[in-house]
């Protein structure tokens, strides 16, 4: 690959690549600038903020922004734990059924395995604004409005992941699994000290979109959370938005904690995100 | 994941009243007759289809010329693509916030739209701009993520097709052209698929650039939150649901055209 490139990079006249870079260094301010801009008010008192100086390093650095909503603000730190409880079930439930749907999908022999297949590409097709009003109601029918457990229930299983893994286990070879059978591992042996240990990029991966997924979920929790206890923090920080009509300070500040954990594991997990952006993309 | 389908086929067809216990009534087809003559169902959709219709191909350029950029012979190039993707892993909600501040009237936008001796625009509260500036965010935030998957499929064509192209005289921009795009077809296929699919739904920054209104005078609103108010602000479930098949046909049907389009290579 790298090759490739020097080669390709030769036939460049030398201006044409100044361009080049210019160009890339151009979108890269416009990718970052937001990002700075509201890192930087984070650290700054609501008066610098809307003198509307345009100055990225703040004059009067303060971490007051961070306090107010930390100790404050009796919900912030609640609604922390109420993201971080919800998207931890849901991507281990994910990671557990998916992964064994998928397999099952790949490999076993079952009666109607095709129908099953066929069903999961069919949800595949609907939107989830279908099921959302049914879910609202199956949910309410539970008594499970604004819980833990009607966050968590309906993203358990995700069809997408499923199909994923589906793929990642038809291409996987076979005869690792025949000679682990061979050895007398069985069906879940095998599966568990063979299969799982080799799946580790596709479930890398499948980790990583179902935690931003479900971290960064808006619809169902704004459908079935209403009491403030329970927000998750985009809910929490929408609410903000209310409360503190234009404090953007704690806004930004909020937001960025917010941020945080999702850009932990991005970077922790870079070069499995972007394999796995591949792996659904072009290899799907 | 089967039964919540159905139940929204069930619902659709009937009345629900919500008033301590749910109670059904059969409507037969009255939820879609009045999907017809509800104003706002064809506000909602004129405004979906117009954002789709702007974004997706915008989006996909950008995202290609990103690609096809990074790949030529760049220094560097991970640490580019990290930076490119920071706003794809970032939630819909703080990258809204975050705009809506720089959109706001004396924001960092209009700031530097005055230093330039640009005009200056009121992004949130104009009905004429509003669904522009939801637009520009969503393209920023979602072309990075589309530039990986062409990044990966331009690894995917064999260095050879560019040297018989450079032996038979073919410019850069020539190969671009008759070489790099038609080889990424199946590629673009799926990347106008999944990004028509994800415009369709736009609703987070809809419901959060308007406080869930839809506004200014109706400019925001969306299909889904068209759905989101008939639930929950009228409590009407029958009608949400068919405003959902609703949505969920256009989106099969454009996904089908949109295959036939393009010969259905590999999908």
């Amino acid at each position: 690959m790298i090759k490739h490139h020097k080669t390709l990079a030769t036939h460049w006249v030398p201006w044409l690549q100044g361009v080049l870079y210019i160009l890339l260094t151009g979108y890269a301010i416009v990718t970052l600038l937001p990002f700075l801009w509201a890192l930087s008010a984070s650290f700054k008192p609501l008066s610098e903020i809307v003198s509307g100086e345009p100055n990225l390093l703040p004059h009067q650095f303060t971490l007051d922004n961070y306090r107010q909503i930390f100790f404050r603000e009796p919900l912030f730190v609640r609604w922390l734990l109420n993201s971080l409880v919800i998207a931890v079930s849901v991507t281990l439930c994910n990671l557990l059924f998916n992964s064994m749907a998928g397999y099952a999908l790949a490999r076993l022999r079952f009666r109607g395995r095709q129908a099953w297949f066929f069903l999961i590409l069919a949800v595949l097709a609907i939107p989830a604004q279908v099921t959302l009003i049914p879910t609202f109601l199956i949910l309410k029918a539970f008594g499970w409005l604004n819980s833990y457990q009607g966050m968590i229930v309906p993203g358990m299983v995700n069809a997408t992941f499923i199909f994923m893994m589906r793929q990642f286990f038809i291409n996987f070879p076979k005869e690792l699994e025949e000679a682990a059978q061979l050895d007398g591992l069985g069906r879940f042996g095998t599966f568990r000290h063979i299969v799982l240990p080799l799946a580790k990029p596709a479930i890398a991966a499948q980790t990583i979109f179902v935690f931003m997924g479900s971290w960064n979920n808006f619809l169902l929790p704004v459908v079935i959370l209403f009491d403030p206890e329970m927000f998750t923090l985009p809910l929490g920080l929408n609410s903000f938005k209310g409360q503190y009509i234009s404090n953007w300070n704690y806004i930004m500040a909020a937001s960025m904690v917010f941020t945080l954990p999702a850009l932990a594991i991005y970077a922790f997990f870079n070069r499995y995100f972007i394999e796995g952006v591949t792996f659904t993309g072009g290899k799907g | 994941m089967v039964l919540p389908i159905l139940y929204a086929v069930f619902l659709s067809f009937h009345k629900v009243q919500l008033l301590g216990g749910i109670a059904y009534e059969f409507v037969g087809l009255r939820n879609f007759v009045r999907l017809v003559t509800d104003d706002r169902v064809w506000i909602a959709l004129r405004n979906t289809v117009e954002y789709v219709a702007i974004v997706v191909p915008t989006q996909t350029l950008l995202a290609l010329a990103l690609a096809v950029t990074l790949n030529a012979g760049i220094r560097g190039k991970t640490v580019w693509r990290v930076l490119y993707f920071l706003p794809t892993v970032t939630s819909s909600a703080v990258l809204t916030l975050i705009f809506m501040w720089i959109y706001n009237t004396n924001g960092l936008l209009n700031d530097m739209l005055a230093f330039l001796g640009l005009p200056t625009y009121n992004w949130i509260g104009n009905p004429t701009i509003a669904l522009r500036s939801i637009m520009i965010m969503n393209i920023w935030s979602t072309a990075p993520f589309f530039m990986v998957i062409y990044l990966a499929a331009l690894q995917d064509i064999p260095r050879s097709v560019y040297e018989a192209a450079e032996l038979d005289g073919a410019s850069h921009w020539q190969q671009l052209v008759h070489v790099t795009i038609p080889m990424l077809k199946p590629v673009t296929f799926f990347v106008v698929a999944m990004g028509m699919i994800g415009t369709f739904q736009l609703f987070d920054q809809s419901y959060i650039f308007s406080g869930g209104t839809g506004g200014p005078n109706n400019a925001t609103l969306t299909v889904v939150l068209l759905i989101y108010q008939a639930v929950f602000r009228n409590l009407q479930m029958g009608y949400a649901a068919a405003i959902a098949f609703l949505l969920a046909a256009v989106i099969i049907t454009v996904t089908l055209i949109q295959r036939r389009w393009f010969g259905g290579d590999r999908d």
